[in-house]
């Protein structure tokens, strides 16, 4: 059943690296936990408890209270089948469902489509970083791809204001459609002219923009601020990509790994907190992936890639709680004799998201059908 | 030379080499174009770029521990500075047909092996091409000839070697699928590549008899115990094949086709041109040197201006020659990476096997603004010495230039560009808001760059400047 909101926006915050979900969600009265990673596990007497065997890292505190309060959902153990430890691979398996060849249309790029076929809006899918990341990608689909939302649009690297002025308005000119100049010079006249039309809209967020909200100041935050003054604005947005990099520890996970889910956790907090100050939580929901878990070993210093990797649904319209099953950590059970075996296909992650937020059919999007899960309050 | 001539000959280097600036074109007039065709196609006539200088700033000296970004800006630089340029771009377009991705193994020695590989035998014959493939650790590894075995066939390099490599779908069955990939079981290398668990070790080819399945097959109608050398052998005498490499250089050299999965049901846009370059494969064994010869001599190259969109590479590398700057290796470099990167094109890294989907298809919304964005940035500094030369050009032709002078000489001296109306009409009216140009005294000349280098930045922002 479809949660019923007017227009449900899909953030989706993406981990890259490969997140380290059993330091994440914490297993802490498990005796393999503290065997396998000497050097990186989390003593049990600083951990956040959330039930008997769990616990959030200790530098998650934000993300506790939301969970406390209510408004997240930990889906444990996500992954996909005949993991080959390759972020980039493992990626392209997130961003295209498509575990067994390898594809290029992205599953958001699809899901754009649907949600404005006649691409009415050029902001309906809107990427935060530079260069689109392929879930985004889809032949025929306009996605607004914005490097900072402050200095966003064409010649941005002309500092005078009164220049750029000019120089936009000649390129609007040059970019004018022309009679008979053949297909890909329309097209390059199209897609320009749209790029003027999304930065001139876009422009307006900034400045219709207030808050009270601190966010903190780190990449995420301040990613999920500009999805929070976009979305804010009214422009129309259905899909927001965001990116927070920095999670391959192979090497040094003592100190980056906590500062990492330290930092994704204040930022979800400050944006959940700023929907709320204006009344527009209850149309948002948030995803937060990666490609994959990291070995249930550490390697002395970090972890290296494993599978079995962990998911959040995040917002107030979701029945938090845990989901799927804790990747057992018993030696018989781990993959590869090493790694976490996931228990639930990313697949029908994405499907409950298309089903039951977005009120689309997901097979066609995500390539089959898969298990759902019940995450929404109705 | 006629200045006719000069547009020529900036129409071939954009597309045998990656544009050229109005020096070097002066330089290249000295010679017939016929003349200059034959320089191209023999780079073993010039000087190699300096590597040694390169890995001072840019390596540790070896290729183990270097990053791809390394070797994506090293590669940009190669393209920038070789005096070889049809050798580098050979080495471009074969990465872009026998596409091997760094994100499958992340094993960066074996891909910058790979590219050596088509810088020494891109302008060779196809045969030897082939071999060298299905032997190169980069692509066993990429398509999975290295699991591969006898008693457990893998299908994955025998499919793509007809489909994408050589034929073409429609031109073999399915049968000869899997009987060329038996004839490549036992085709491996000497240590398996993947970083984990042991690091970055380079490997090489490595044949093992005992996993070789020696078996009679057949294989496009003939039969016999074949190796993977008479596959290769039987591919490169069939029509497909000819007809095959011939669009693909026709779509990379000449004018944009559709994708290549659609080839099979799309005939190619000039079809005697196809037929010109398939009876040189035939009459030279598949030469590419040869092809490409018929190539750049013929009409329906040298009326083909502005007929390809510019992959990212090429427009990165093309802008960084107009402005001049990177004949040294410098730091920053990587950040041309990038910029190729966010436009769509991770050298050594392209998305799939089927390569990047090029011409109309290298454009979006967010790629546009990263091109234009670039170009106009690099044109921001006049002092720049690319910015420079042309400033000194146009002071050379008198001591006031009328805001008409100033477009069309601009535009000639960025490579001859040819503009639509629209484009022209902009820019005039930007020259006329600066009036006439005066070079008299050096306040007007600092003036008048400063007019230049905003004229240059819209020319590099327009829809025109998009092509190749």
């Amino acid at each position: 059943m479809t949660v019923s909101v007017k227009a449900p926006v899909l953030v989706v915050v993406q981990l890259s690296g490969g997140n380290d979900f059993m330091n994440t969600i914490i297993p802490y009265t498990n005796g393999i936990y503290y065997d396998s990673r000497p050097t990186v596990g989390i003593p049990a007497e600083q951990v956040l408890p959330l039930n008997d065997t769990l616990a959030f890292h200790p530098r998650t505190g934000p993300l506790k209270e939301l969970y406390d309060a209510g408004k997240v959902a930990i889906i444990q153990g996500i992954g996909y089948p005949n993991s080959n430890r390759s972020h980039f691979r493992g990626m392209d398996i997130w961003h295209t469902c498509e575990p067994n060849k390898i594809v290029t249309e992205g599953w958001l790029g699809k899901t754009i489509r649907e949600l404005d076929p006649h691409h009415a809006n050029v902001l309906t899918g809107v990427s935060f970083g530079r260069g689109l990341p392929r879930a985004m990608v889809a032949p025929g689909v306009p996605v607004t791809s914005v490097g900072d939302l402050d200095t966003y649009g064409m010649m941005t690297g002309i500092s005078d204001v009164q220049q750029r002025q000019e120089a936009l308005a000649l390129f609007q000119e040059m970019y004018a459609p022309a009679l008979g100049s053949g297909p890909v010079l329309d097209y390059l006249c199209h897609t320009g002219t749209d790029v003027l039309k999304g930065a001139d809209v876009l422009k307006q967020a900034p400045a219709k923009y207030t808050s009270t909200v601190q966010y903190p100041d780190n990449p995420i935050a301040k990613s999920l601020r500009d999805v929070a003054r976009v979305h804010l604005a009214g422009l129309g947005t259905r899909i927001f990509y965001t990116q927070h990099g920095g999670y391959d520890t192979h090497a040094s996970e003592v100190p980056t790994h906590p500062r990492l889910v330290g930092e994704l956790s204040g930022a979800l907090k400050a944006f959940m907190q700023d929907l709320e100050e204006h009344n527009a939580a209850d149309e948002v929901v948030i995803l937060v992936f990666t490609e994959f878990g990291r070995r249930i070993k550490d390697n002395g210093s970090g972890t290296d890639h494993g599978s079995g990797g962990g998911a959040f649904i995040i917002g107030t319209r979701v029945a938090g709680g845990l989901y799927a099953e804790y990747p057992s950590l018993d030696p018989a059970e781990q993959l590869y004799g090493e790694d976490l075996k996931h228990t639930f296909d990313f697949r029908g992650v994405y499907a409950t998201l298309l089903e039951q937020w977005l009120g689309l059919e997901a097979a066609p999007l995500v390539g089959g059908t898969y298990e759902q899960l019940q995450p929404f309050r109705h | 030379m006629s200045d006719n001539d000069l547009a020529l000959l900036a129409h071939l280097l954009r597309r045998a080499g990656f544009g050229a600036t109005w020096d070097e074109l002066e330089e290249y007039a000295t010679k017939d174009y016929a003349a200059v065709v034959e320089d191209l196609l023999h780079p073993e006539r010039f000087p190699e770029v300096e590597e040694d200088v390169v890995c001072r700033y840019y390596s540790l000296g070896t290729i183990m521990e270097d990053s791809p970004a390394v070797w994506q800006g090293r590669w940009i630089y190669r393209m920038i500075n070789t005096r070889r340029p049809l050798q580098e771009k050979m080495a471009l377009f074969w990465h872009g047909v026998f596409a091997t991705g760094w994100h499958k193994s992340e094993h960066t020695p074996s891909m910058a092996l790979q590219i050596d590989m088509f810088r020494r035998n891109g302008l060779s014959d196809i045969k030897t091409i082939l071999l060298d493939l299905s032997r190169d650790p980069a692509m066993l590894d990429w398509l999975d000839n290295s699991e591969n075995h006898k008693d457990a066939p893998n299908e994955n390099y025998g499919r793509e070697l007809l489909e994408l490599f050589s034929m073409g779908v429609g031109n073999y069955s399915e049968a000869d699928i899997k009987m060329a990939a038996r004839a490549f079981t036992g085709w491996t290398y000497a240590q398996p590549i993947p970083l984990y668990p042991y690091g970055f070790y380079p490997t090489h080819f490595h044949y093992r008899p005992d996993d070789h399945d020696d078996s009679v097959k057949t294989f496009l109608g003939k039969t016999g115990r074949f190796n993977g050398e008479d596959i290769v052998e039987a591919i490169v005498k069939k029509p497909a094949t000819a007809r095959f490499i011939a669009r693909h250089l026709y779509n990379f050299f000449v004018a944009d086709e559709p994708q290549v999965p659609a080839w099979n049901q799309m005939p190619p846009q000039d079809p005697q041109a196809i037929s010109a370059l398939s009876r040189a494969y035939f009459d030279s064994g598949g030469d590419l040197r040869t092809m490409l010869r018929v190539l750049f001599n013929a009409a329906f190259f040298k009326e083909a201006r502005f007929r390809k969109v510019k992959s990212p590479a090429e427009l990165v590398a093309s802008t960084m020659k107009l402005v001049g700057t990177y004949r040294f290796p410098d730091p920053g470099l990587l950040t041309l990476a990038t910029a190729s990167n966010v436009m769509g094109q991770s050298l050594l890294n392209p998305p799939t096997v089927e390569g990047w989907h090029t011409g109309k298809e290298w454009i979006d919304g967010g790629t546009l603004n990263e091109r234009v964005n670039f170009a106009v940035n690099e044109f921001a500094d006049v002092t720049k010495p690319g910015v420079q030369a042309i400033v000194e050009r146009l002071s050379a032709l008198g001591a006031t230039l009328t805001p008409e002078a100033l477009v069309d000489h601009c535009l000639d001296l960025m490579g001859s560009l040819t503009v639509g109306n629209e484009t022209r009409q902009a820019l005039l009216r930007y020259a006329q808001n600066g009036g006439e140009l005066r070079f008299g005294t050096p306040e007007e000349r600092q003036a008048s760059a400063v007019h230049v280098g905003r004229v240059l930045q819209l020319i590099v922002a327009s829809k025109e400047y998009q092509f190749a």
